[in-house]
């Protein structure tokens, strides 16, 4: 189950700075389960490892983002993890418009900056999808998923006129899915990369495919029904995808 | 004069901050006379100066206060392209000074931070600037300022930086970041006042 752009290489990086090295590795390692193939650079603590950040290690972090990538989009955790790579950024001038520090929580943006790259995002794509993800991750908090279907479940959705099918293109299709632990992390982000992959928009329970803080805000758990939908030129290329790699399960099942 | 007054700050930090500002600042600007002593022959401007000072001090400086100090020294060397410095030049590098570090520090007078030294410091520089004093006569009024301006810190309730996480607690105790911008502002007066600098 892969999407068009694997091995394809990402054409922007990510630099996580962090006060603490090992929360910087973390949110790298996380980030990297679900987006393999975008060069994430953590840069986290002082020369010698200690809390704080330095200079020295996040501006060669940012060099190496550089390095065969089109720029390099900044996640920053506290205070002076944020002055830090902003001083990189102001005291070269080459780096103006390469380099970009996010206005995002650190690891949910992390998160969503690496599937969006992951997907062949530009620099202005995937700062967006970063920033995106500190609204996205304030809605999970007042909402549950089943706010999305106030009349009814998803099954209502599809019955339309007398259980009549939708032939057009990317109709809703109800799917179960079927992995015990349902939509989390890792088959959101898979599902996130497929449809990154073709020309359509596709949404699943009404949420964006594209987004997998979005998707795993479903809370959707295994057994569960899944309406998928989608628009534009590839709408049923995009659904039957997303279906298919629903109903194998993942490859958890 | 930083590395004698590393333990004055040092001290001053360990009450309300982490206690180690002093010896940050030790360790920035021993990098930056290191650097400036292995300079091949002498800077042709004061901001290029500015600059080394500006660059040595980001990756040489922990915590915040590095990228604080280095950006006011970058913005000042922004403004400093000249040989000699007159009155109005003076002015100009504490004014860029303190835009740099409100620009990365986000602070406003009367948050207990360092900008609680530096705005009285270019507003007095700018005021002896316009009754005609001297490029020294400049930096002395500015420090005279820093030095009222970081005492004023004492009684103030910390809204900003490290300091503000200690509440109420952070009442009584002097801001270490101000008081490290009138031990900066007195070295450039005694520099400024030195015969044959």
């Amino acid at each position: 189950m892969t999407s068009p752009q694997v091995g394809d290489r990402a054409r922007i990086a990510l630099v996580l700075v962090s006060h603490s090295a090992r929360l910087a590795q973390g949110a790298a390692e996380l980030a990297a389960q679900m987006a393999p193939g975008v060069l994430l650079l953590p840069a986290g603590g002082t020369d010698d490892g200690s809390l704080g950040t330095s200079y020295d290690v996040v501006s060669a972090a940012v060099a190496e983002g550089l390095v065969g990538t089109e720029g390099v989009v900044v996640l920053a955790d506290l205070g002076s993890a944020v002055m830090t790579i902003e001083s990189v950024i102001e005291l070269d001038d080459t780096l103006d418009g390469r380099v970009v520090l996010a206005d995002a929580p650190f690891v949910e943006g992390a998160v969503a900056a690496a599937v969006t790259a992951h997907g062949g995002g530009t620099l202005a794509e995937v700062l967006a999808s970063a920033e995106a993800a500190g609204s996205t991750f304030a809605q999970s908090a007042a909402g549950t998923a089943d706010d999305a279907f106030p009349v009814g479940g998803p099954a209502d959705q599809l019955a339309g006129a007398a259980g009549v099918q939708d032939d057009s293109p990317g109709a809703p299709r109800a799917v179960t899915l079927r992995n015990p632990l349902g939509l989390h992390a890792r088959p959101a982000a898979i599902l996130a990369r497929l449809v990154a992959g073709y020309d359509a928009k596709v949404t699943i329970n009404g949420v964006n495919a594209a987004s997998v803080l979005e998707m795993m805000k479903l809370g959707a758990t295994g057994g569960r029904e899944l309406v998928v939908a989608a628009a534009g030129r590839q709408a049923d290329e995009a659904r039957d995808a997303a279906i298919a790699a629903i109903e194998g399960g993942f490859g958890e099942v | 004069m930083i590395v004698a007054s590393r333990d004055e700050l040092t001290e001053l930090d360990r009450q309300i901050g982490d206690g180690d500002h002093g010896e940050n600042l030790n360790r920035g600007f021993q990098a930056v006379v290191a650097k400036l002593d292995g300079m091949q022959q002498d800077p042709a401007q004061i901001g290029d100066v500015l600059k080394l000072v500006a660059t040595t001090l980001m990756s040489s400086v922990g915590g915040a206060s590095g990228p604080l100090y280095g950006t006011a020294f970058l913005r000042a060397a922004k403004v400093t392209g000249l040989a000699e410095l007159d009155p109005s030049a003076v002015v100009a590098l504490l004014e860029g000074a303190l835009e740099g570090i409100t620009a990365r520090g986000k602070a406003v007078p009367g948050e207990k931070t360092m900008v609680d030294a530096w705005q009285p410091a270019v507003d007095a520089a700018v005021a002896a600037a316009d009754s005609g004093a001297d490029p020294a006569g400049v930096l002395r009024a500015a420090l005279d300022a820093a030095e009222e301006g970081a005492r004023a810190t004492v009684p103030m309730l910390a809204t900003k930086g490290r300091a503000s996480y200690l509440g109420e607690r952070s009442i009584g105790h002097q801001d270490p970041g101000a008081t490290s911008t009138v031990v900066i502002l007195r070295a450039a007066v005694a520099a400024a006042d030195a015969p044959g600098e």
